[in-house]
């Protein structure tokens, strides 16, 4: 069946023969984004996560069928080198990832945080943040996100729109 | 392009004294007093040869460098980039000695067939210290081998040269590297290259960001999981969920007609499914019936049993003095740790093609020549037929230490004349994982009248750390006696107590157990120190004046009692509890490097809290300060995560939990909202940094807990009595 959404800003049909196909696969495999990560596939570790309409979705247990006329955003629509988005501008300040494999889920889960509560407390990201990072960088991401709430908030007339 | 890589011709070759400090083993060079068994101690040479100062290709900078036309240099590094910043500090090394702009190094995984191969592993927390030597000389040959070369060009003495950022600028001229190495072809490498005063260094010393840093934000594909090849299927292993299971024989005959379904391969001690995509591989693979021979009734119980002291055979490996003889007045405790699962979030992975008679194999590996050495002896290859093309690591800790799946993967490819990518899924990865072992300890010790420790006994077993690796040369064991991983921090580093001894003893667990993030550190520190701070109350002295006293005043005891004395500073130690908080502190020497943390803790609703830690560790010469702070907020952060939280269990012969929350781990909410980290320089030449951090944690919060609850606990992960 073909299924049709928004990602990064581009139209996108796709032709499914399983629709409950993990949206996952169908971006890293078939559209061959691999900023997504695979670390668990049973929503249990937050390495997949990504934009669903807005909202953090664990693409690993998302049915592609779900995603049909939504939009998606992915860390490589999140912002880039030339533009990067608060939260990618404030792991760079804050010079966050390890082995970096697990940052993408946690950028994406941080984003989406700061569209609900654009002034998370400790207990907000305590609550909102719950991805596993193996190489324990929770302390610099913690900064990180209140870094990157103060950035949004400096440039928070400019939407961060999705450029491709 | 222009690149120095082809022109081996000419070359002076000549072997560089290789200086530097021992790695990951400089636990056993510390100890002149282990193996005093005179056999022992002559293989201890050849043990620490086995790691250490790097050895491999230190003489030619043809294969580390490569010029690129636009003037950057790109540095193919044999040491893998897995978080630990190994790509950055020796970017800043081979910068600065060859005076370019950090940026203008581009530094990448070396593939097997450039040549430049490590032969042992990246690991034990040695790559910056043992490359510190070689790669600056290396870096500095090429310097003077470009100056020398530009002297011809410009028609200039070498002393009316001077280098600027990657430029040769004399009497008004200038070329820049790029310009200079353009169509030379044959480089004379010289024999003594001058090194710069550290003074001078503008990178090395300073805390530059990460050069994978955007890499990693912007989410480019960079890992293992993200390799391809075109025209790639995708592969599944049948593997037994029960412990110690061997394959017998397997029936295909349904999963042969499933969808995408390109071919169903049985090797002698496997049975495989290449499909078209990941799903419908993982799909035929459920189909496939096989035929295990395994062990099906063991349980954690039988494993706890096995795992006690006095089981199986012992080896003293330090002594001094004379043994407890009356237990009377004297102290004796028990401490266990779990087994514990790496639980990288990469899954090991591997894409491998295989045609003719040539393999390529793109991996997320620690071990890129025991890989390549494996695919060739399995399918029949020289060595030079196989290319292992390495990416970067969504995590090591030691699990991809061993990377047998490139053989499957090989064979796979091989069976279907197209690239296989395979990778684990997390049952599997839980399943599957070369645990970190479980451990019994029983220490002992009694105090004389001035409350300081007469005697000290540490007797321990643990599950094998490096007996059984593919790392280890086989016939090592036996002559060592002991497992030189287990035997990690094992050692007792009060050595101004008159009498003491450590005693490994070795029995055989039915799975397999291996390298964990600073292997038997985490479990030895953890009971050691915890049964310090236990004397240090029954003496009535303060902790920290109780080990500064008996710690020697011989080198390494100094730059101990230093970070002790830091730590205790930096953290304003005090055994008062305040406002519910209470301080733990514990500390460890791990491969030459001393390392000292004061945990602060409290009990919320029934749960330990860990609201600050403070680290003070002497690495020796810090060359990147920030990225050896981010060591230690991780190790103290996945310290945290193994002993509050972690333990794998053996369930009716299966190893479970098989997936992330059931295997709780630390989250953001769990991690210490304050790290504070002090480093001291008590050598000068860079340390081990990546494991020596993860000694003291586990014994800091439990010392806390002590002070705050009257409560010792002596099992990980830290459990409170339900009366609390
Ligand atoms: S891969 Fe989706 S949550 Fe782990
Ligand atoms: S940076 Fe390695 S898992 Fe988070």
């Amino acid at each position: 069946m073909k299924i049709s959404f928004i990602i990064n800003g581009m139209s996108k049909i796709i032709d499914v023969e399983d629709e409950n196909t993990p949206l996952l696969y169908i971006i890293r495999d078939v559209l061959d984004l691999k900023g997504t990560k695979f670390g668990c596939g049973k929503a249990a570790c937050g390495a997949c996560t990504l934009h669903v309409n807005n909202e953090a979705v664990r693409s690993c247990s998302y049915p592609v069928k779900f995603a049909e006329g939504k939009e998606i955003i992915t860390i490589e629509g999140l912002g880039n080198r030339a533009k990067p988005h608060p939260v990618q501008q404030a792991w760079i300040e804050e010079i966050v990832p390890q082995c970096g494999y697990c940052q993408p889920g946690f950028i994406m889960a941080t984003a989406a945080l700061l569209n609900k509560v654009p002034r998370p407390t400790d207990k907000d990201i305590d609550n909102n943040i719950i991805n596993i990072c193996r190489c324990g960088t929770y302390y610099r991401m913690r900064k990180a996100i209140h870094r990157a709430a103060e950035l949004s908030a400096e440039s928070s007339s400019t939407s961060f729109k999705i450029t491709d | 392009m222009a690149t120095n890589k082809n022109s081996n011709k000419g070359v002076s070759r000549r072997k560089f004294l290789v200086k530097g400090g021992l790695g990951t083993l400089g636990v056993l060079a510390v100890g002149t007093y282990i193996f005093r068994n005179p056999i022992r101690r002559g293989i201890l040479g050849k043990v620490n040869s086995l790691e250490m100062p790097y050895t491999d290709n230190t003489d030619k900078p043809m294969i580390w460098f490569e010029i690129t036309s636009d003037n950057f240099i790109r540095l193919h590094s044999p040491k893998m980039e897995m978080g630990q910043g190994t790509f950055t500090g020796i970017a800043q090394m081979a910068a600065d000695e060859l005076s370019i702009a950090m940026h203008r190094i581009k530094v990448v995984h070396a593939a097997s067939s450039t040549g430049n191969v490590d032969s042992f592993a990246t690991g034990g927390s040695t790559s910056i210290s043992g490359l510190w030597q070689p790669l600056r000389e290396l870096s500095a040959m090429l310097r003077t081998m470009l100056l020398k070369e530009a002297s011809h060009k410009l028609n200039l003495d070498i002393d009316q040269l001077i280098v600027e950022d990657g430029t040769i600028i004399g009497k008004g001229k200038q070329l820049t590297f790029a310009q200079v190495a353009d169509g030379v072809d044959e480089w004379v490498v010289p024999d003594s290259p001058v090194l710069k005063d550290i003074k001078d260094y503008k990178y090395v010393g300073k805390p530059v960001p990460r050069i994978d840093l955007e890499d990693k934000v912007f989410g480019d594909p960079i890992f293992g999981m993200d390799a391809q090849m075109p025209n790639m299927l995708y592969g599944a292993v049948v593997r037994s969920s029960k412990i110690g299971s061997v394959f017998v024989s397997a029936d295909s005959t349904t999963a042969e007609k499933m969808p995408g379904v390109v071919k169903i391969i049985h090797e002698a001690d496997f049975v495989a499914v290449v499909a078209n995509s990941m799903i419908e591989a993982e799909n035929a693979k459920n189909a496939i019936e096989v035929i295990w021979e395994s062990y099906d009734n063991l349980n954690t119980k039988d494993i706890v049993e096995i795992m006690t002291v006095g089981n199986g055979s012992s080896t003293i490996i330090q002594k001094k003095g004379k043994a407890l003889k009356e237990k009377d007045n004297s102290l004796t405790m028990e401490f266990r740790t779990p087994i514990g699962a790496h639980a990288q979030i990469e899954p090991n992975g591997v894409v491998a093609f295989v045609k003719d008679g040539k393999a390529i194999i793109k991996i997320s590996t620690q071990v890129v020549g025991l890989t390549r050495k494996e695919v060739a002896q399995r399918l029949d290859l020289d060595v030079e037929q196989v290319i292992v093309e390495p990416t970067f690591l969504g995590g090591g800790f030691g699990r991809r230490l061993h990377t047998p799946h490139a053989v499957q993967a090989a064979l796979m490819s091989k069976a279907v004349g197209r690239p296989v990518k395979y990778f684990f899924s997390r049952k599997e990865e839980f399943q599957h994982d070369m645990f970190r072992p479980p451990t019994h300890h029983v220490i002992s010790g009694n105090l004389n009248e001035e409350g300081l420790l007469n005697v000290l006994e540490h007797e321990f077993v643990s599950g094998d750390v490096g007996n059984d690796s593919a790392l280890i040369p086989g016939f090592l064991p036996p002559i060592i006696g002991a497992d030189i991983g287990a035997i990690r921090g094992g050692f007792i580093q009060y050595t101004g107590i008159p009498n003491f001894r450590s005693v490994y003893w070795h029995v055989d667990l039915p799975f397999a157990t291996s390298w964990w993030r600073s292997l038997g550190l985490l479990a030895n520190t953890f009971a050691m120190e915890s049964f310090m701070d236990e004397m240090a109350i029954r003496a009535q002295m303060n902790a920290v004046e109780f080990r500064l006293r008996q710690i020697a005043d011989d080198p390494i005891g100094i730059r101990l009692k230093n970070v002790i004395n830091a730590v205790t500073d930096k953290a304003k130690y005090s055994e008062n509890i305040v406002e519910g908080r209470a301080m733990g502190l514990a500390a460890s020497i791990d491969a030459n490097t001393p390392c000292a943390q004061i945990a602060e803790v409290s009990i919320v609703n029934h749960e330990i809290v860990v609201h600050k830690v403070t680290v003070a560790m002497d690495p020796g010469l810090a060359v990147n300060p920030d990225q050896i702070r981010a060591q230690c907020e991780g190790c103290v952060i996945m310290g945290i995560s193994a002993v509050l939280y972690e333990q794998m269990f053996v369930e009716n012969g299966e190893l479970a939990p098989t997936i992330y929350g059931p295997y709780k781990m630390a989250l953001m909410k769990n991690a210490p909202k304050e790290i504070d980290v002090v480093l001291l320089q008590g050598k000068d030449t860079p340390g081990a940094v990546g494991e020596p951090p993860l000694g003291p944690i586990g014994a800091a919060i439990a010392n806390a807990v002590r002070r705050l609850t009257g409560e010792r606990l002596t099992q990980l992960p830290l459990k409170l009595p339900k009366y609390i």
